[in-house]
């Protein structure tokens, strides 16, 4: 996904987390996706008003990493799965 | 006997009654259908999404028959909801009048998916055995006034499967989000009426280009997801990650079932959460433990490289052609039984004149169940 988008999250797809699974997981029609801690983490900031560049950074501060270009590679992956859209 | 423990189901389906204003000669309902009489109350169905919820369930679809016969189904919804389900409706649209709209969409419903029979009007109603069709419009657009998550599902089969290009435009011009389109599966009332429901391969072959393209065309604006009749497959379907995997129905009366087509195996029997907890039935009950992992396999699933991609198939689909659910799905080309799928399609393109169908209908009262029936539900 370009750095520049503003991903936000399908408009029939709602984040949650589950205590049995114990982890963040996407749910939408007739679907439910299991998210590792820093699919969930990125996820979460996809409100539709950072760029992928920002959540790039916010992410890439708290585990002080260069991260941005596996965030965008996997909201990418998603894109493609209809699951994230760009709000731009 | 599956030694590990199964693992946390995904799925509820909710058949909250049998009671429907449409006859669909395709439902696949049983045919023996329940009362409102039998029906679980409203206090059962909490308890029960509560503990489906706590087994790891994410996903509620509440079915039936028609669920908005159900007066309490609004108060079903939210308690689904507040236990943290996506939670879907799924309805002909009757019933849906705006004041019940605007009372599910503040009760926390996530998805309306709504059906349609065909795009031609006569037909649609024809195939649904009632005048439908401006009720179903009028309550689409309500789900798009309320703002939420709006499908619309098309059950193809003969009768309608040469206007699959009109019916996309038909969901589209509803302002879907989603639009499945599933070729019928033949269980219940759709086994019954099996030849007057078979598509031909030619109507398959000159439908697939017009779904392709539909699908490119409309990326992005309406998911299209569509799902081909396993008779023509040459592989069986994976039902639902495989016996008591995933996936639970429970029917209107309580009992929980492994698919919504399991009250076929009448070898087998199915508990009721009126009995038990829904987790001992999912966990521990000889119903749901039958069919689990594969030792249950005869050849040639059980040395078959396949078995962890389809499961040997459906174990109903297996019961209703062949006798013994433990065989192989005849859809197969694997399988011995081949041949009844194969002659069911010979008679598919052998037909002239479609056969009238059998439409779907409660049987006649008895007089005891007219009166608690007037008693109220």
């Amino acid at each position: 996904m370009a750095l520049t988008a503003r991903p936000r999250l399908w408009r029939l797809a709602r984040l949650e987390f589950d205590p049995v699974r114990k982890r963040r997981v996407l749910l939408y029609p007739e679907g439910a996706m299991l998210l590792n801690d820093t699919g969930g983490e990125v996820l979460a900031l996809c409100d539709g008003t950072r760029t992928v560049a920002d959540i790039g950074a916010e992410l890439g501060t708290k585990y002080n990493a260069d991260v941005t270009m596996d965030v965008a590679a996997y909201l990418a992956k998603l894109v493609e799965r209809e699951l994230v859209h760009d709000a731009q | 006997m599956p030694s590990e423990t199964p693992q946390a189901p995904t799925t509820l389906l909710a058949e909250i009654t049998h009671r429907c204003p449409l006859h669909c000669p395709y439902c696949s309902n049983p045919l023996e259908l329940s009362r409102a009489q039998a029906e679980l109350s409203g206090d059962e169905w909490k308890r029960v999404f509560t503990e489906a919820r706590a087994l790891g369930v994410l996903q509620l679809g509440l079915s039936g028959g028609e669920p908005l016969l159900r007066k309490d189904l609004e108060s079903l919804v939210a308690h689904a909801r507040q236990t943290g389900l996506y939670t879907t409706l799924v309805t002909s649209g009757l019933g849906l009048t705006r004041e019940r709209a605007h009372r599910l969409r503040d009760a926390g419903i996530d998805h309306i998916q709504v059906s349609f029979q065909d795009s031609d009007r006569a037909n649609a109603e024809r195939i649904a055995g009632i005048t439908s069709v401006e009720k179903k419009v009028a309550a689409a657009a309500l789900v798009r006034e309320i703002g939420v998550a709006f499908s619309v599902n098309v059950v193809l089969h003969r009768g309608n499967l040469d206007h699959i290009g009109e019916i996309i435009e038909l969901a589209a011009s509803l302002g879907a989000d989603r639009l499945e389109l599933a070729n019928t599966q033949y269980y219940g009332w759709a086994a019954l009426n099996r030849d007057a429901l078979m598509p031909t391969r030619a109507q398959l072959d000159a439908a697939e280009p017009i779904v392709d393209a539909a699908v490119a065309r409309y990326r992005g604006r309406m998911q299209i997801i569509y799902v081909l009749p396993d008779y023509y497959s040459q592989y069986p379907k994976a039902c639902y990650g495989g016996w008591g995997s995933v996936y639970i129905v429970i029917g209107p009366d309580g009992r929980v079932l492994p698919c919504h087509a399991a009250t076929q195996i009448t070898s087998l029997s199915f508990d009721t959460v009126r009995d038990h907890s829904l987790e001992w039935i999912w966990r521990e009950s000889p119903g749901f433990q039958a069919f689990r992992g594969d030792e249950w396999m005869r050849e040639p699933c059980r040395s078959c490289p396949r078995k962890a991609v389809d499961f040997g198939g459906c174990r109903c689909q297996a019961f209703l052609l062949t006798g013994d659910a433990r065989n192989t799905d005849p859809v197969c080309s694997l399988s011995p039984n081949r041949h009844v799928i194969d002659e069911a399609l010979a008679v598919a393109a052998g037909i002239e004149t479609t056969p009238a169908y059998t439409y779907r209908s409660m049987p006649p009262a008895t007089a005891a169940g007219r009166a608690k029936a007037a008693i109220g539900d």
